[in-house]
């Protein structure tokens, strides 16, 4: 199993009391390891996701262009999500290390695939169910094939594109606490590392309840995001 | 790419080694969702068919995607200690939200005019669920049921550093099972997963009544 | 408002569609002179919609040629042409994401029309379409049926376009609410004056709206081309006898006013407004049992009588 490097917890002779007996909630561990553990962990823990959401994102709207436009292509494109979709996180990252090595780049690849199916699956979805009427009531009126997609289609797909972006999110900082385990970056590590030394009590909470606490702020700002960009939809719902 | 050939030549050699990690791999994903499907699934069902508790569909929803199967694991381990427990509520309760949520809003979603017309020949509620909602929400509850047991197994497999077994129990292992035994274990529980969601598939459009479209 | 009415001519247009025996449409064949409401009625599967969306290439003519103003619409530029002509549709279809001015607005914004541009005009059609100022603002869903076809109705006036197609405007309206739509949509006729192509399957609403009516027949065949009166008076064969219905005379009643009839001496007994029809004349005198009635003016005065032998010979 790979290790994290840094210290973690001090030697037992040195530590405080509530270290040393591996209490619930040790504050002082908290206090003294912020800085050099829990910080750093949360800061990779939100560019790793930052990063494979952003590129998963841009993906998925490509793909899902594609999957819009020439309708045959669609199964094959999701059947392919969906494949990548049932592989166990843990599984994808040993697959990918003989080919892309133990690197960022392994953690991202893997993080990304998880992405692509709630995301494309969503923003097909969204396009396709806006009403016939709409598109006809838009072409009637004179709008080209790129206007209508860019003022019609793809603004009432909105909805549904920003709910699977939230799906995407928070099961991504999730996949990532597994990703730990590859490299030594994220919130996964500390818990990694506190479960081989005789499981730390303090740690785990301290870094699992940050990872449960950034998914739930995650999720928070994209509401509050389909609000401000969708303030219509919740109309939509009331009648 | 040699890692590849080497691992299913490891397939070879260790046959019943894998076989048997395979073995109790299955055993405790089915185990925890046999017991997340009978906890989440009626609740889920019968809340969707009283067009209540949307909020709390919701929010389980919404929390069960947020906690990270990790921070779950280690949490069993740390409440429970290494036994039988912690792993299996681990998985239990990472895999109540999706197939509580899927059955809430399979049930919610039944075309309200064929659930009216349905009570209108004085069907009971319970007849109502079984004979007209369910099979018509059966798609969307099977995809929760799909998405669980992808959880579950994919999840299983990081338990394994909790004292889970399983073909986890490899991939943790480099150090005593080499490259091909890690990334044999990798192919074995991917195929494990992709069979769990073919048999699901095939169990889905057996009980699904026809001439409905099945997504 | 200015903007001028387009003449639109129908040549031998015909469609067909391959695999299906019959046209479509089957070389219709009329002009509708600038200005004027032209009805398209007639049972389903006669084409009126088809034809309708000939007009602005929704559908590809198989053969014949649509001239507005001369010109033909194949040599038009097609997103050009379709910006110049105003489509209504029965669900109306507002763009749920906008607001109202921003659902009127579509057609000028397509023009490059400013912000400010676009929200004096929408206020200007929201006064045309009597809807109050503060539904500006206001986004569809939020509207009644009625209130929206009346913004479907704006959106489709606002870049002033010379014709106007609408696909059965009120028929997903409630009665009351449609019989308001139209006489609202006939007012707001008289003051724009465009040349409307209308499609309904309704004879009567036919016989209200149309100055010009034409029936089409399955098989998308034009059987007769006249104003409401001669197609009541004198329909041409039996299909359009029984389409226009066995009352067609009473029908032919309320096609005119007591204002436009010579009335007689004021007198005592039921009375009925001057702008009553002659139908609506002849039924409460059914109803009363009596030969005669006091008419009155807008402001309930008697002014003078109608009987019966005046309205039914």
């Amino acid at each position: 199993m790979i290790v994290a490097t840094g210290p973690v917890i001090p030697n037992f002779g040195q530590g405080s009391s509530c270290e040393v007996n591996n209490g619930w909630f040790c504050t002082d561990w908290v206090s003294q390891h912020w800085h050099d553990t829990l910080q750093p962990a949360l800061i990779q823990h939100i560019e790793l996701t930052v990063i494979a959401v952003g590129i998963g994102f841009v993906l998925a709207f490509a793909l899902a262009l594609v999957g819009f436009r020439y309708r045959l292509l669609d199964p094959p494109i999701g059947l392919f999500s969906d494949f990548l979709y049932t592989i166990p996180s843990l599984a994808l990252f040993q697959l990918l290390i003989p080919i892309t090595g133990i690197s960022v780049t392994t953690v991202e690849i893997a993080l990304v695939s998880y992405t692509l199916l709630v995301l494309y699956r969503n923003m097909i979805e969204g396009l396709r169910n806006v009403p016939a009427e709409l598109v006809d009531v838009a072409r009637g009126s004179g709008f080209t094939r790129a206007q209508t997609f860019m003022r019609v289609e793809l603004p009432l797909a909105l909805p549904a594109i920003l709910a699977g972006l939230r799906i995407a999110t928070v099961s991504t900082i999730s996949i990532a606490t597994v990703a730990s385990f590859v490299i030594a970056k994220g919130l996964g590590s500390p818990i990694f590392v506190a479960l081989e030394q005789d499981v730390f009590k303090t740690e785990i909470f301290m870094a699992g309840g940050m990872a449960v606490a950034l998914a739930l702020v995650a999720d928070g700002l994209l509401v509050l995001l389909q609000r401000v960009l969708t303030p219509w939809a919740r109309l939509v719902r009331a009648t | 790419m040699s890692t590849f050939v080497d691992a299913f030549r490891f397939m070879g050699d260790h046959q019943h080694l894998l076989l048997s990690k395979a073995e109790q791999h299955i055993e405790l994903s089915g185990a925890a969702l046999v017991i997340a499907l009978v906890l989440a699934l009626p609740i889920g069902l019968w809340l969707g068919h009283l067009h209540r508790g949307l909020f709390a569909a919701a929010s389980v929803a919404n929390v069960g995607r947020s906690l990270p199967s990790l921070v779950l694991i280690a949490l069993g381990l740390t409440v429970f200690g290494i036994g039988f427990w912690n792993n299996t509520v681990a998985l239990v309760v990472l895999a109540i939200p999706p197939i509580l949520t899927n059955a809430y809003f399979a049930m919610e979603g039944v075309d309200p005019d064929a659930v009216e017309a349905a009570r209108g020949v004085g069907m009971t509620e319970l007849q109502v669920l079984v004979r007209v909602e369910l099979p018509l929400g059966l798609p969307l509850v099977f995809a929760g049921i799909r998405i669980a047991a992808i959880f579950v197994i994919a999840t299983a497999t990081i338990a394994a550093i909790a004292g889970g077994g399983g073909l986890g129990e490899i991939i943790v292992n480099r150090a005593s099972y080499g490259d091909a035994g890690v990334v044999a274990a990798s192919l074995c529980v991917s195929a494990l997963a992709f069979a769990a969601a073919l048999i699901l598939s095939v169990v889905r459009r057996s009980v699904s009544p026809r001439h409905t479209s099945v997504a | 408002m200015p903007g001028q009415a387009a003449e639109l001519v129908f040549d031998e247009a015909t469609k067909e569609y391959a695999g299906r025996a019959g046209a479509a449409v089957d070389h219709l064949s009329l002009t509708v002179p600038a200005g004027e409401i032209c009805v398209l009625v007639g049972p389903s599967g006669g084409g009126k919609t088809t034809a309708l969306r000939l007009v602005n290439r929704l559908i590809s003519l198989t053969s014949g040629d649509i001239r507005i103003d001369g010109t033909s619409i194949l040599e038009q530029d097609l997103v050009e042409l379709r910006r110049g002509i105003g489509y209504v549709i029965q669900q109306v279809g507002l763009f749920p994401h906008m607001t109202v001015e921003a659902n009127i607005g579509t057609v000028p914004r397509l023009y490059g029309r400013s912000k400010p541009w676009i929200h004096t005009r929408s206020q200007e059609l929201l006064e045309l379409v009597g809807l109050d100022s503060s539904y500006a603002a206001r986004y569809p869903a939020q509207l009644s049926g009625g209130e929206r076809q009346r913004v479907g109705l704006a959106r489709a006036l606002a870049a002033d376009p010379p014709l106007m197609l609408m696909d059965e405007p009120f028929a997903a309206i409630d009665p009351i609410v449609r019989a308001r739509l139209q006489d609202e949509f006939l007012r707001l006729q008289q003051e724009v004056r465009k040349t409307v192509v209308f499609v309904t399957h309704d004879i009567d609403e036919a016989i209200k709206v149309g100055d010009r009516i034409a029936i089409l027949r399955p098989g998308g065949r034009l059987v007769q081309y006249d104003t409401p009166m001669t197609i009541l008076e004198h329909p041409k064969d039996d299909f359009v006898a029984e389409f226009v219905g066995v009352d067609r005379a009473l029908k032919a009643l309320a096609l005119h006013t007591l204002a436009e009839l010579e009335l007689g001496p004021p007198t005592d007994g039921p009375r009925v407004p001057r702008t009553a029809t002659a139908r609506d004349a002849l039924a409460l005198m059914i109803e009363k049992r009596v030969d005669a009635l006091a008419v009155t003016d807008d402001e309930g005065k008697v002014v003078g009588s109608i009987t019966r032998e005046v309205l039914v010979p």
